[in-house]
Parts: C-alpha cells; sequence; structure tokens
C-alpha cells in the first residue's frame, strides 16, 4: 500500500469519494428533508437546512399532522410496530421451517429433492399480483383476510426461499466429514445437527435472516391487498402522506427515516458478524 | 479390555457398495483380529474411505454384513458402534479448540467435566500437543492438526480404531517420524486397527499384515514380505518397490536345460514354470535382485547403460535391453558396478516373478524346483 503514489492516491480518493456521493446523495437529501417543513421544502431556490424543525417527526410520533390545510389524524406508529411485528415474526417462523428443510436438501438426497427445492425457489420468480386475486378471496372465505397470521404465513412466500436456498449453500460447505467425526464420536443426528451443522451455517443463517428481514420489511403489495389500516406496515402507511392538499413531503421524509432506522441498524451490526463468519472456514481440505 | 481368546474383532463378510449405479465396493471380505493392526493398501480410488466408511457405520452396505466384537452393525448408528476414526482431511471442529476436538468422544459418553479434562490432558500428553490446546484448528500446524485428530480418535479408548491415510497431510520429516511413533501407540491402546494408505512403506511399516485393495475388492491379504516377494498379481507388483519392479515380456520355452526365456534374445533359466510354457508371460524382476556380472556369465543378459543415479545408501542404474526395454537396476553404494555402455545382468531365479500377461495373475512355480 505504501508504494502508492500521491497521484494514485488522489483519484482513488475521489473515485471513492463520487460513489460514496452518487450513493449517500438520496439518503442525505431525505435526512435534511426530515427537519423541514413542506414550505421550505418547495421554496425556490431550495435552501437546504435553513430552519431545521422536529414538526416533522412530533407529527408522526404524535399521531396529528399539522399540515396547511389543517390537521391529519396518522398511525404512523402503528404501521412502524406492524412492520417490526410482521418483518420479524415472518423471518423466525421462516427460519424455523427453512433452516432444518435447508439441511435436509444439503444431506438427505432423496426422491424428488431437487423438484421441491426448485418449486419453492420458484415462488421468487411469480410476479406477486399473480398469486394475489385468488389469495385475497380464499383468505376472505377461511377468514385470514386482514390478519397477523394470514399476512405472516404470505410472507413466507418472501422468506421461506430466500433462507432455504442461501442456508442450503452453507451446509453444502461444511464438509461432511466433520459431521461424520462428530457422529462417530458418539453423538446422535440431533446433537451434531445442533453442535456442528448449526453453530457453522451461523454466518449463512444470519445473513439470510437479515436479508428476509429487509425483503419482508420493503414489502408492499401483500399488506396492500391484504391488510386494512390497523395491520398497515409503514409502505402502505407512507400512502396516507398523499393528500387532497398535496403531498406531505417532510413527513415522507421522516417517515422514511424512521422505517430504514431498524433496517439500517441491523446491517451495520450484522456486517461485523458476517464478516467474522468468513475467516470461520478456516479448515484444511 | 480382553476379548475372548481370539475373536475376531471385525469381520467383513462378502460387503457391496454401489454410488449412483457405479459399483466401488465389490465383495469385500476380511478379518481383522482383536488387538492387531491391518493396513489397508490401494491406489486412490480402490475404495479405501468408502470401506472405513462402511465399517463407522456413516454410510450403508447395500449388500454384506459388518461384525463388530460379535456384534452385526446393521442398523446400528455410527455413535453407537464404539468407533475412533482419524479422517485424512483431519476434519477437525473449526469451532472449538483443540481440548474441545478431543474431548468430544468424551462428552458424548457422559463424563464428569474432570475426567474429561483430566483424560484430554493425558492423550495431549502423550501426543505433544498440550501447549496448543486451546487454540482453534485453524491456528494450529498441519502437524498439530494431525495429532488433534489422532488425539480425538484415541480419547475414549475405542475398540476399533479406523484411521483414514492420517500421514497423508503432513510434511516429510513429521511423517517419518509419526511412523515410528504411531506403531508403539497404537499397541498401548490395544485396538483393533484398520490403518488406510496409499504409501508403500507407510503400509510396510505400520502392519504385520496388508490387505491390498485394487479394482474395488481386496485382491491380497498378506505380511509385508508375502506381499513384496509374492505379489498376486502385476499390479500389486508395480505398487510396492521403489525403484518400481522391471517388467518384461516374455514366452517362456522348453529346451534341454529345462524352461528357458529370452532377454535382449539370451537364453535365462527359470526352471519351474511349467505351467507357462508358450503363453505370453511378464517376467518381474525386482531392481535389486539385479547383478552386474562379466561377460558370457550363464544365465545372464546383455544391456546398454543409459544414466546412473547416486542416492547415497545405494544406486539406481537405468539400461535398456536390446530388445528396447527399459531396466532398473538398485545396488548397494559400495557394491561396484557398471557405470556407462554394454552391461550384464544376472537375476536369481528364486526372486524372478512371471505373471501371465492376459489375467496379470502371478504363475506359482513348481514347488519341488524353488528350493533349487
Amino acid at each position: 500500500m505504501n508504494t502508492m503514489s500521491t497521484v494514485e492516491r488522489i483519484l482513488r480518493g475521489g473515485a471513492i469519494l463520487s460513489v460514496c456521493i452518487f450513493f449517500m446523495f438520496p439518503i442525505v437529501w431525505i435526512f435534511g428533508m426530515s427537519f423541514q417543513t413542506n414550505e421550505t421544502i418547495l421554496r425556490v431556490p431550495p435552501s437546504f437546512l435553513s430552519e431545521p424543525t422536529l414538526v416533522n417527526y412530533k407529527g408522526l410520533i404524535s399521531g396529528q399532522l399539522e399540515t396547511s390545510a389543517g390537521g391529519l389524524k396518522v398511525d404512523f406508529m402503528g404501521n412502524l410496530f406492524n412492520s417490526l411485528f410482521l418483518s420479524t415474526t415472518s423471518v423466525i417462523v421462516a427460519l424455523i421451517l427453512g433452516v432444518p428443510a435447508a439441511y435436509a436438501f444439503a444431506r438427505l438426497k432423496f426422491r424428488g429433492s431437487e423438484d421441491i427445492a426448485f418449486t419453492l425457489l420458484s415462488f421468487r420468480f411469480a410476479p406477486p399480483l399473480l398469486v394475489l386475486l385468488p389469495l385475497t378471496i380464499y383468505f376472505q372465505q377461511i377468514g385470514l383476510a386482514n390478519t397477523y397470521v394470514g399476512l405472516i404465513w404470505v410472507y413466507q412466500l418472501i422468506c421461506l426461499p430466500l433462507i432455504l436456498w442461501i442456508v442450503r449453500g452453507y451446509f453444502e460447505d461444511i464438509s461432511a466429514d466433520v459431521e461424520y467425526a462428530y457422529r462417530i464420536a458418539g453423538h446422535n443426528f440431533w446433537a451434531t445437527f445442533r453442535s456442528i451443522a448449526l453453530p457453522l451455517a451461523g454466518p449463512g443463517i444470519a445473513a439470510a435472516g437479515l436479508l428476509a428481514f429487509i425483503f419482508a420489511w420493503n414489502n408492499f403489495v401483500f399488506a396492500l391487498v391484504l391488510a386494512s389500516a390497523d395491520k398497515q406496515p409503514v409502505t402502505v402507511g407512507a400512502l396516507a402522506f398523499i393528500t387532497a392538499s398535496g403531498i406531505q413531503y417532510g413527513q415522507v421524509a421522516a417517515g422514511i427515516v424512521l422505517s430504514i432506522t431498524p433496517t439500517f441498524v441491523l446491517a451495520l451490526y450484522a456486517q461485523r458478524y458476517l464478516v467474522e463468519g468468513l475467516s470461520l472456514g478456516a479448515v484444511k481440505g | 479390555m480382553q476379548l475372548r481368546g481370539n475373536a475376531m474383532s471385525l469381520q467383513l463378510k462378502n460387503i457391496k457398495k454401489n454410488f449412483k449405479g457405479i459399483t466401488v465396493i465389490d465383495g469385500v471380505t476380511l478379518s481383522v483380529e482383536s488387538g492387531e493392526t491391518l493396513v489397508l493398501f490401494g491406489p486412490s480410488g480402490a475404495g479405501k474411505t468408502v470401506l472405513l466408511r462402511l465399517i463407522a457405520g456413516v454410510i450403508e452396505p447395500d449388500m454384506g454384513e459388518i461384525w463388530i466384537n460379535g456384534q452385526i452393525m446393521a442398523g446400528v448408528e455410527p455413535e453407537e458402534r464404539g468407533i475412533g476414526m482419524a479422517f485424512q482431511n483431519f476434519a477437525l471442529f473449526p469451532h472449538m479448540d483443540a481440548a474441545q476436538n478431543i474431548a468430544a468422544p468424551l462428552t458424548a459418553r457422559r463424563q464428569s467435566r474432570t475426567d474429561v479434562a483430566s483424560t484430554v490432558e493425558k492423550i495431549a500428553k502423550l501426543l505433544k500437543i498440550e501447549h496448543v490446546l486451546h487454540h482453534k484448528p485453524k491456528e494450529l500446524s498441519n502437524g498439530q492438526k494431525q495429532r488433534t485428530s489422532l488425539a480425538r480418535a484415541l480419547s475414549a479408548e475405542p475398540s476399533v480404531l479406523l484411521l483414514d491415510d492420517p500421514l497423508r497431510n503432513v510434511d516429510a520429516k513429521l511423517r517419518f517420524e509419526m511412523r515410528l511413533e504411531l506403531p508403539r501407540l497404537l499397541k498401548d491402546q490395544n485396538a483393533t486397527v484398520i490403518y488406510v494408505t496409499q504409501d508403500y512403506k507407510e503400509a510396510m511399516a505400520m502392519g504385520r499384515r496388508i490387505a491390498v485393495m485394487g479394482n474395488h475388492g481386496i485382491q491380497q491379504v498378506g505380511t509385508p514380505a508375502d506381499i513384496y516377494l509374492r505379489p498376486a498379481n502385476l499390479e500389486i507388483a508395480r505398487l510396492f518397490g521403489d525403484p518400481v519392479i522391471n517388467l518384461v515380456n516374455v514366452r517362456p520355452e522348453s529346451s534341454p536345460s529345462g524352461i528357458t526365456v529370452h532377454i535382449s534374445g539370451m537364453p535365462i533359466t527359470l526352471n519351474g514354470f511349467e505351467v507357462a510354457i508358450g503363453r505370453d508371460c511378464i517376467l518381474g524382476l525386482r531392481p535389486e535382485s539385479l547383478q552386474f556380472v562379466p561377460e558370457n556369465t550363464t544365465d545372464a543378459f546383455a544391456v546398454d547403460i543409459e544414466t546412473e543415479s547416486p542416492l547415497n545408501e545405494k544406486i539406481v542404474t537405468l539400461a535398456i535391453t536390446l530388445s528396447g526395454e527399459e531396466i532398473m537396476v538398485s545396488r548397494p553404494a559400495n557394491i561396484s558396478g557398471a557405470a556407462s555402455g554394454r552391461a550384464w545382468l544376472s537375476i536369481m531365479p528364486s526372486n524372478a516373478l512371471l505373471f501371465d500377461k492376459v489375467t496379470g495373475n502371478l504363475l506359482k512355480p513348481n514347488l519341488m524346483d524353488v528350493s533349487a
């Protein structure tokens, strides 16, 4: 690294800076917008962060938005809770179902295993709207429409294939000999799964869980069709800011900041864990 | 752990195994006595590792029976077989330190924590790894990994020990050390051992009995001397010995002096092989059984010397027969021989091996003439 010339270092720094600006600008801009009222946002020329205010956040948290056209009731905190609850529960259910299934697909070669695994993956190919209409009718008939259980069930279409296929790859990367060695040492199948396969695939399970969480969090269309106001996550709840008197940019921005915070924190935390996990694979082959 | 009298500790009866329609093990029958170390030798792909896995129970045979200590193993899970196994790739648990690795068979047997700790310490001392017990596998050198994997296999004092080429992935110096150290260690364990290797020197050093695998089956079982001096077929003859055995195409004929073969156009008497008369055969000559002799010695043949390489304790000469076949000659460094040009070699008929060219099997001489 010391051999780099000054010119090279400046060019490299410039390149990194431009990439950062390209990707970070919208987030920084939204962050700035969330501290401004609609009037200051729409002013020409823009005056970025001239009069910072917490009114947007106050409104979101209290549920009472003050706009130029009068008061507006929103249940943003309820939406946030719904997002958190739906995504977390969906990922937990998908992990409970998906991790043992992934292990079975990785280790036990049974008749039709590839076909079943591929069918599960193909759920990710189909456009969600394709299944939504019949699903809505069925859900209304069996009373699952507008329930958390129904939504979590449908969210498995998003989470389960993702977890299954990522974790399966991690299980396949574990040398079968390592598991055999534990069995021969005198431990049964379940003890081997718990003490060898699960910890060694841990980083993969964490990565898959994180990805599934983000996908579930960002889902819009399932919740839009299948949930009414009290079960809606933030992605659908944000529609409330498009009002008769115009789009409430300040509140939208504040809503976005609040809604990306959980995934952002999770990603920052898991990133450290993932890097640690990558260096674990140093087994003599 | 004294077993009754002559109890066969491990028996394989007509084991067969296919993978996706390909035969990997085809009818293996083998017995290992209690406390014996049997070396399973064979080239890679012969099915040695598969056979060990069948014994360990991580895969099931398609046919045949496996008996361990008088009990049939069909349907017995690997954890119930009481076996210790060391893997060629070590197969250490990467997320556990060396001590936890070694302790794995002990914790499975629900030993108390203090018992486990003292056993781990004892076995680590025996294998000289007590200073790295708290290192993770990735922090261990290959030699330490290998010792840890051996320690893990030995720690619960299993009655059957399967060692799958444990010295394959360690450097030459350590391999040499372990070759001397292991037999003593295994003897102290008093376990029935199957030791897999594809290094013929290791095979000869480790076991009183060697089973040679090839072609998905056991081809020969015998003492190291048996296998070296009387290999059952050409393949085995080629696998044992360095430099490799010389193989010369011959067709034995009946002549006034008995049975003769021609090398470099010169007749060599090879009595006792009446069965081979008129058949295409391959004559196997160990490099160290050939001797340089003066011209016109009876039963000697002419060669042209190509090169000579001194290897400290011995000298290996590459020569070409007049009919163009390569011959290697090995002799102790203190014995003189020809270094270049034309030379004559004599063979000791009792050390000559005659193989059927079609089947590759060893032809046995008429017993009456062997002593001659």
